[in-house]
C-alpha cells in the first residue's frame, strides 16, 4: 500500500480487503470495556480541517486516541490560516512537529495531494472538495459487507446529487473495485457529464430501482436550489426521494449523513431495519483505526510493540 | 487614421547590427525561399542574400558560421502578458521581451489586463515610453475595449488608437454583453484597429477550472464546457457580420469553435483566430494529477478538440499561433487547483514544443509552422517579417538538431510556470535579430571572429 491515502484509486482490492479485515479485529476491541491499544503510542496525528465536519473529524480523533496516538486537532477558524498563512506554510510549520500522519480536509479538489507533497508525514484525505472521501467509502464497504455478508455481485444504486458529491465519486470507484455493479441516478442537472467513465451506469428516474440490492442516497444540499439545479425541493422529493413505497423489502439503505429528513429520505425509511445509517457512523471509528494502522504501523505486517493490534492497552507498558 | 501600423511598435534603440550569417538553411515559406545561403544584415535591414559562402563580410561585421542551422523570419506573438504595470514581480517589459527574443520572437503584442488596466491614453503612453527604454524587440500594446475591462462602457477607442494602441481587447475576460460588443464593433469604424476576443460565456463556464468531460467528472472539479467558447464565437461572428467589423478570436480551444469559425469565414465574415502551443499539444489528461501548471483559461481540452485545432492550423482557419504567455508568481501556483490562477508561460518553449511534437512526427510541415508563427501581426495590420532583400531584419537562427530540457538552465522570463517544464525538446533558438539588432544570443552559442 502507498504511504498516503488520497484516493480510492490508491487502493488495490487486496488493500481494501486487508483494511476491512483489520477493522473487524478493531471492532472486537471496541466491544471491550477498555477500548485502547498501544499501537501508535508516542506518535503524533494531526487533524487539519479546513472545512466544517462533525463525524469525520470526531471519528478520526477517536480512532487516533484508541490507537494511543497523540492527537492535535486544528481547525482553519482561529488558526494561522485566518491570518492569511498559505496552506504550504501551514503544512510545513506543522511538519516541524514530526507528525506520523496528517488527516486533512479541504474545500478544494486535490488539496490533500498537495499537502502530501509538502510533508514527510502520511496524509489521509478526509475529503477534498467535490473530489474524494476515501475513508467514507471504506466505512461504507465495511458496513455493507457486515450486513450483506459479501460485496461481490451486489447491485448498488447511488441516488441524488452526484455532481457535487465526493462521497459519490469515492464510492463509485470503491464499490466497483469490490465487484459491485454501480448505477448512479439523479436529476440530469446533477449528474456530471462523462461520469460513465468511472465505471457506472446512469439513470435519471427511479423506475428500475427494484433491481438494486442497495440504495445509497446522497445528501441533497439546500444551497443547490440557488443554482437552479432542480426546480424545487418539492419536485426533487417527488422524483427522487427514497420512501416506503420505493424501497423494497429486501433492499438495504445507506446514507453518508447528515440526512435531510423529508427530502432525500422519508422518515419511515430512515428508521426502518433496512437502514444502515447508524451502523455507518459506528463503523467510522474502527475503519479509520484500520487506515491509521495500515499507513503507520506497517500495513500487511505487524510492527514492533504491536504484535497483536487488538491487545488492550490496560497491560503494563514500558515507559 | 493613417498611422503606419508598424509605427505602433516600440523598442529600445540600440545600434543596428552588421552581421553576416553564413551557410544557414534559409527558410521563408511565404517567398518560397528554402535553401542554404548567406544573409547579410546591415543598417537594420536584410542587405543581401546570396549563395552559401558567396557573401563577403563588410569591415567590422560579425560573422556567424551557421552551417547546420536554420534561419527563419523571426516569430510574431500577438498575445503576451507582460504584467506591467502592476505585477512587475511576475514580468516586466525587459524580461518579457527578453523571454520572447529567446524564443525566436521578433515582435509581440502585450495584453492590457494590467493594474491599472490599459484603458486610457495616459497609461498607454507611459507603457510605450518604457518600452522605448526597455523592450528588446518591437512591442505593441493593446488597449482595453471597456473601461476597467468591466464590460460596461467603451474606452476612448479613437484617442487610444491615435495614441498608438495596436488593437483592442478585454483579454482575460469576455465581453459579456452583446450590446457592448455591438457598440464596440460599430465604433470600430471610427477607431479602426482589430478587436481581439477572449470568448467565454461566464454563465456556462461558471466557477469551472478545467475542461468539462469524463476527467472533470472523475476529479470532481467544475468543468468549463466547450460550448461556453463556441456559443460566444457564434454570437460575435454574427455581430461582426452585421456591423461589418473585423475581429480576432484568441486562444481557440474547442472543436465546436473551429467549426463555427469555418462557417463564418465561408460566409465572408472578417474573422481571424489563433491557437496556442499548449492547446495544440496537450490535453486535459495533463490535469489528472491536478498540477496547477496545467491550469489555464480556456482549459486544455480533449484529444478530439486538439485534433480539430491542428486541422484548423493546417487549413488556416486558425491563421496564427500565439503563446498567451501568462507569467504567475510561484506562490500563486502553489495552491489547490481550484484556487490557483489560470495561465502558463510559453514564449521560450513555443517553437521547440511545436517542432518536436508536430513537425518531427510529420503532422505539420516545418514551413507551415513557421508561416503560422510569423503571422501573429497580420490580424492587427502589422507587416509580416520576411527574409528578403531590403526587408527590415527580423531573423531567428535555430538549431533543429539541438535537444534541450525546458527550464534546465532557468528562464529568461521572471516566472517559471511553463506548461512544458521538464520536457526534452528538439530545436534550440541560438540567436534572434529583431529590428536590425541582436536581441538574443544564446550564452554558449559560439560566434565567428569579427572580420
Amino acid at each position: 500500500m502507498k504511504r498516503h491515502l488520497l484516493s480510492v484509486d490508491d487502493l488495490s482490492r487486496e488493500d481494501i480487503e486487508r483494511i476491512l479485515g483489520r477493522a473487524e479485529s478493531f471492532a472486537e476491541v471496541s466491544g471491550r470495556e477498555i477500548k485502547k491499544v498501544p499501537t501508535l503510542r508516542g506518535r503524533t496525528v494531526i487533524n487539519l480541517f479546513y472545512e466544517a465536519s462533525t463525524r469525520t473529524s470526531s471519528s478520526f480523533e477517536l480512532a487516533a486516541k484508541r490507537l494511543s496516538a497523540d492527537l492535535v486537532p486544528i481547525k482553519a477558524q482561529g488558526s494561522a490560516v485566518d491570518k492569511g498563512e498559505s496552506l504550504k506554510d501551514t503544512v510545513q510549520t506543522l511538519s516541524a512537529y514530526d507528525p506520523a500522519a496528517v488527516v486533512f480536509r479541504s474545500p478544494h479538489a486535490g488539496a490533500a495531494g498537495l499537502v502530501a507533497s509538502w510533508t514527510p508525514a502520511s496524509v489521509i484525505n478526509a475529503g477534498d472538495g467535490k473530489h474524494e472521501h476515501p475513508t467514507q467509502a471504506l466505512l461504507d464497504l465495511y458496513t455493507l459487507r457486515r450486513r450483506a455478508g459479501r460485496l461481490e455481485g451486489l447491485n448498488v444504486w447511488i441516488v441524488g446529487d452526484v455532481l457535487h458529491s465526493r462521497v459519490a465519486r469515492s464510492n463509485i470507484l470503491a464499490f466497483g473495485r469490490m465487484g459491485c455493479r454501480v448505477t448512479v441516478c439523479g436529476p440530469p442537472t446533477l449528474i456530471p457529464r462523462g461520469v460513465e467513465s468511472l465505471g457506472c451506469e446512469v439513470r435519471i428516474t427511479l423506475d428500475d430501482l427494484a433491481e438494486a440490492d442497495v440504495v445509497y442516497a446522497l445528501r441533497m444540499q439546500h444551497e443547490r436550489m440557488t443554482g437552479s439545479f432542480v426546480p424545487s425541493l418539492r419536485e426533487y422529493a417527488a422524483q427522487y426521494q427514497i420512501d416506503g413505497r420505493r424501497l423494497g423489502a429486501g433492499q438495504l439503505l445507506m446514507h453518508p449523513g447528515p440526512v435531510n429528513r423529508g427530502v432525500e429520505l422519508s422518515a419511515e425509511v430512515i428508521d426502518s431495519p433496512q437502514a444502515l445509517i447508524t451502523d455507518q457512523v459506528e463503523s467510522g471509528v474502527v475503519v479509520r483505526m484500520a487506515v491509521l494502522y495500515e499507513l503507520l504501523a506497517g500495513g500487511s505486517g505487524p510492527l514492533r510493540g504491536a504484535e497483536d493490534p487488538s491487545r488492550p492497552a490496560s497491560e503494563p507498558q514500558p515507559a | 487614421m493613417n498611422v503606419p501600423l508598424d509605427s505602433l511598435l516600440d523598442w529600445a534603440d540600440v545600434a543596428p547590427a552588421a552581421l553576416l550569417i553564413r551557410r544557414a538553411h534559409l527558410l521563408d515559406p511565404r517567398t518560397g525561399l528554402d535553401r542554404p545561403g548567406d544573409l547579410l544584415v546591415r543598417d537594420g535591414a536584410v542587405a543581401e542574400i546570396g549563395a552559401p559562402g558567396a557573401l563577403r563580410a563588410p569591415p567590422h561585421a560579425e560573422i556567424v558560421e551557421a552551417e547546420g542551422l536554420h534561419a527563419f523570419p523571426a516569430f510574431v506573438d500577438p498575445h503576451v502578458h507582460l504584467r506591467t504595470p502592476g505585477r512587475e514581480d511576475e514580468e516586466d517589459i525587459e524580461t518579457g521581451t527578453r523571454s520572447a527574443a529567446a524564443g525566436g520572437y521578433g515582435a509581440i503584442l502585450a495584453m492590457p489586463n494590467t493594474d491599472p488596466v490599459v484603458d486610457s491614453a495616459s497609461v498607454l503612453g507611459s507603457l510605450r515610453e518604457r518600452a522605448r527604454k526597455e523592450a528588446r524587440i518591437p512591442t505593441g500594446f493593446t488597449a482595453a475595449v471597456t473601461i476597467g475591462q468591466r464590460g460596461e462602457q467603451l474606452t476612448e477607442m479613437a484617442e487610444l488608437a491615435q495614441a498608438g494602441a495596436a488593437g483592442f481587447t478585454d483579454d482575460g475576460l469576455p465581453l459579456r454583453s452583446a450590446r457592448v460588443m455591438r457598440q464596440a464593433l460599430a465604433y470600430q469604424r471610427l477607431a479602426g484597429r482589430c478587436i481581439a476576443l477572449h470568448e467565454e460565456d461566464p454563465a456556462l463556464s461558471g466557477d469551472g477550472a478545467m475542461h468539462e468531460g469524463d476527467l472533470s467528472a472523475l476529479l470532481g472539479v467544475a468543468g468549463i464546457p466547450s460550448v461556453s467558447e463556441s456559443t460566444m464565437v457564434a454570437r460575435d461572428t454574427e455581430l461582426a457580420a452585421y456591423e461589418d467589423g473585423f475581429i480576432h478570436v484568441q486562444h481557440v480551444s474547442a472543436r465546436q469553435t473551429v467549426e463555427v469559425l469555418e462557417r463564418a469565414r465561408a460566409a465572408g465574415v472578417r474573422v481571424t483566430a489563433e491557437a496556442t502551443p499548449h492547446h495544440l499539444l496537450l490535453t486535459h489528461e495533463c490535469v489528472r494529477g491536478l498540477d496547477t501548471r496545467y491550469k489555464m483559461n480556456p482549459p486544455l481540452r480533449s484529444e478530439d478538440d486538439r485534433q480539430a485545432l491542428i486541422d484548423g492550423v493546417r487549413s488556416g482557419v486558425l491563421g496564427c499561433i500565439a503563446t498567451d504567455h501568462a507569467p504567475h508568481a510561484s506562490e500563486e501556483k502553489e495552491e489547490p487547483f481550484e484556487t490557483a490562477p489560470m495561465g502558463v508561460t510559453g514564449l521560450e518553449s513555443a517553437f521547440a514544443a511545436l517542432y518536436t511534437d508536430l513537425v518531427v512526427p510529420g503532422v505539420l510541415g516545418l514551413g507551415l509552422v513557421i508561416e503560422r508563427m510569423t503571422a501573429g501581426g497580420e490580424p492587427f495590420g502589422l507587416s509580416i517579417p520576411t527574409l528578403a532583400k531590403d526587408a527590415p531584419a527580423s531573423v531567428c537562427l535555430v538549431d533543429l538538431a539541438a535537444e534541450w530540457e525546458v527550464g534546465e538552465s532557468g528562464y529568461e522570463s521572471r516566472s517559471s510556470n511553463c506548461a512544458f517544464a521538464g520536457r526534452r525538446l528538439a530545436g534550440r533558438v541560438r540567436m534572434t535579430i529583431a529590428a536590425g539588432a541582436v536581441a538574443f544570443r544564446e550564452r554558449s552559442f559560439a560566434i565567428g571572429a569579427v572580420a
